[in-house]
């Protein structure tokens, strides 16, 4: 019944206004694994972690992306984020005058109706509420304010680990979660991601630096430039990155694909 | 994304009105057209005191040397007083004294609108006098308020009943020359409310009244007087549909309130006239005149409303400060959608000693309606440690609506403090997907959005309407984001 990877990526190519910046990405991502995407500005991570969500800055103009075997660019976003894929944002939006509990209620009992539940009673939902802040220890007064509104920026990454422990997703995708945080608001985090996962729960951390793999520890590190993976390899490549820089990879690979697919157009 | 955006906007159509609907029930209509013959037939039909007749004729007579305001920042289409029918009262062999008297035609009808006019069966604990087209229908819990002297019935029973009431606050605080719509109004209003709270009694339920346009062609014109004696309270709600129709019908109404010293009068309105199809055609004119005195000390007068309807809102609910230390209150949310159009606001005009007001005005704009706030704030010589807030937001969807903001402040007192806040926001396609990553729909994630933007009116109405106006909110704004 299971497909063998929970999230397929085959030659995946997508443009932001007729510019591509995806251009040909393949990546596989096991049940239960941890992957680190990292590479440098410009790369194509953002849109990478756009194109699996489904927001419609990007156009994706040939590959496929299969999510438990199901074609995820069929889904609507709100379809993806009921199959499991959660998105801890870079830049946590603001939503005034909306509750953290109306919000979060709604996005549970949403995925229960998808999953064909029974929402959640008021009390059951107070009781999830309050076991899930532990877990990741947020304080009780953010949940109590507005989605993010005046939330400092640390506040607003613990806010979205927090969601992502509400909604217990299959797929969690940490785009640049680490930028912004001090060292306990880092450890924080992480450790909400570590006590959130379940054995099949799979992650992909998106990030410029090693500081986070150090408490979220990969299975495998890719390294992203000019919209491709150019390299894979086990957790020591994300501290040779953070050695040598990205130099090296550019020089990598700029000989031996880009120049060759300039070549060809 | 452009072609996203136009395509959202169409989505605009799925939000469908759910009160369009006509009752098929025969109606006393007189001819269409306006003239003193019209109104003398209106007032006999309806047994009315020489007196009223008289004030009838006088408003008339000056409504004929007035012109339609053209200040407003609307667009109105020309009115034809000529076509209008100016009185239309659903057929009752008598008038009814028990619900069994009343057509069930009417029974249904107030039922389908979800306002059950059965006593019994009302669970809310809400006194409701429903009015259909010219005429009230039925007033429920007459006789429990009764014991405590508070007066509720239909306005032309009480000119009946309360002769000297009605005589001594009506046009107390509207008189009949203020303006074209008003003047209009008194020459030929037909029914409506009337609310009489005694000295000292806090009415233990709400009250409201229902307002629903049926016959085609046709006017509404009604008359709206609540008077809350010494140390009274009172909370009112006043809701309001109509049949779905090409024409435009006019909607012309007049409420008077009066506070006396240390009462309280909360009026809570729900509009929901029919506001015309996605192309601006047909839909309800609504131009409003609403004004309460706060005629005694340590009185108070609190406004509340949510505007969803009409193709045309044209209303500015005002409070007179005329007693020490007294208080008024507007807090609103105006949706306009598709070619809606809304002018309206508020004036508090602060004239005794220590008055405060509050205005909280939420606007919200869609597809290609223009939304406008109107208000002022006027505080004369004597009112000697004046305050006011004021609050002005606007929130746009998608780039083809407009918001505007007209504030008016005249102070002629050097310790008056006036404040006034305004933004404007726009909800963005990041806080809409935000939420389509959380598993929110878009049509949800724009309830919840909207609705926390127009929270702190919302909470202000009594907790039964809250909820359907959070309804309504969503309903009115399906889709409609760019």
């Amino acid at each position: 019944m299971k497909d063998n990877f929970l999230l397929q990526i085959k030659e995946l190519k997508a443009s932001i206004d007729n510019k591509e910046i995806l251009k040909g990405l393949n990546l596989e991502v096991g049940y239960g694994e941890i992957h680190a995407i990292m590479g440098p500005n410009g790369s194509g991570k953002s849109t990478l972690a756009n194109v699996l969500t489904g927001r419609d800055i990007a156009t994706v103009t040939h590959g496929s992306v299969t999510f438990e075997g199901h074609n995820l660019l069929e889904m609507s976003p709100e379809e993806r984020a009921r199959e499991g894929i959660f998105l801890s944002f870079q830049y946590p939006i603001e939503i005034p005058g909306v509750s953290m509990v109306n919000f979060m209620k709604t996005a549970v009992n949403e995925q229960r109706k998808y999953h064909g539940l029974e929402p959640l009673s008021a009390s059951d939902f107070l009781k999830l509420m309050r076991e899930k802040k532990e877990l990741v220890e947020i304080d009780s007064a953010l949940t109590n304010r507005s989605v993010n509104e005046g939330f400092s920026g640390g506040e607003k990454k613990k806010n979205e680990i927090f969601q992502m422990a509400m909604l217990e997703p299959r797929l969690a995708l940490l785009d640049e979660t680490d930028s912004g945080l001090d060292i306990d608001a880092l450890r924080i985090v992480a450790n909400g991601v570590n006590k959130i996962r379940r054995p099949d729960t799979s992650v992909i951390v998106i990030t410029h630096y090693q500081r986070l793999l150090d408490h979220i520890i990969p299975d495998f590190v890719h390294v992203m430039y000019d919209g491709r993976i150019v390299k894979s390899a086990g957790p020591e490549l994300a501290l040779e990155l953070e050695e040598r820089g990205y130099d090296w990879i550019r020089k990598e690979a700029d000989v031996s694909e880009e120049s060759w697919t300039t070549d060809q157009k | 994304m452009e072609n996203d955006q136009d395509k959202i906007l169409n989505d605009v159509t799925s939000g469908e009105y759910k009160f369009g609907f006509v009752t098929d029930i025969e109606s006393d209509s007189i001819p269409a057209g306006l003239n003193e013959d019209v109104i003398r037939l209106i007032s006999s039909k309806k047994k009315e005191p020489e007196w009223l007749l008289e004030f009838r004729l006088k408003s008339y007579r000056h409504w004929l040397t007035m012109k339609m305001p053209t200040w407003a920042n609307l667009r109105i289409p020309e009115i034809n007083y000529k076509d209008i029918i100016f009185y239309s009262a659903p057929k009752q062999k008598i008038a009814p004294s028990s619900l069994s008297d009343v057509d069930p035609e009417l029974i249904r009808t107030f039922d389908k609108l979800g306002i059950p006019l059965e006593e019994q069966k009302h669970l809310t604990g809400v006194a409701v006098d429903a009015v259909m087209d010219s005429i009230s229908v039925k007033t429920t819990f007459r006789e429990t308020l009764a014991e405590m002297g508070i007066i509720f019935c239909s306005f032309s029973e009480a000119v009946k009943e309360h002769p000297s009431l009605v005589q001594k606050y009506l046009a107390s605080v509207v008189p009949y020359t203020d303006n074209f719509f008003a003047t209009l109004n008194s020459a030929v209003f037909s029914d409506g409310s009337f609310c009489y709270i005694p000295k000292g009694v806090r009415c233990p339920m709400e009250l409201s009244t229902y307002f629903r346009i049926n016959a085609s062609n046709t006017g509404q014109f009604e008359r709206t007087l609540l008077i809350a004696d010494e140390e009274a309270y009172v909370s009112y709600l006043e809701g309001c549909t109509a049949p779905m129709r090409d024409e435009n019908q006019l909607h012309a109404a007049v409420v008077e309130i009066v506070a006396e010293c240390g009462a309280e009068v909360k009026y809570s309105t729900v509009q929901n006239w029919y506001p015309g199809d996605k192309d601006g055609k047909g839909g309800i004119l609504n131009f409003v005149t609403k004004r309460g005195i706060c005629k005694g000390d340590d009185s108070k007068i609190s406004w509340t409303q949510v505007e969803t309807g009409s193709a045309i809102t044209w209303k500015y609910p005002s409070c007179i400060l005329r007693g020490n230390n007294s208080t008024g209150e507007f807090y609103s949310v105006a949706v306009t959608n598709n070619h809606q159009q809304a002018d309206t606001g508020t004036k508090m005009i602060h004239i005794g000693k220590n008055t405060k007001s509050t205005i909280l005005s939420k606007g919200i704009s869609a597809g290609f309606g223009q939304n406008s706030y109107r208000g002022l704030v006027k505080v004369l010589s004597k009112a000697e440690g004046a305050r006011n807030f004021s609050q002005c937001d606007s929130l746009l969807l998608g780039d083809k609506c407009g918001a505007h903001t007209f504030p008016y402040i005249e102070v002629d007192n050097p310790s008056a403090i006036v404040e006034h806040e305004a933004t404007t926001s726009r909800i963005g396609e990041d806080q809409i997907f935000y939420c389509n990553q959380r598993g929110i729909s878009t049509e949800d994630a724009i309830g919840l959005i909207v609705n926390g933007y127009a929270r702190e009116v919302i909470n202000k109405l009594p907790m039964e309407f809250a909820v359907e106006a959070q309804k309504l909110l969503q309903i009115s704004l399906e889709g409609s984001v760019g």
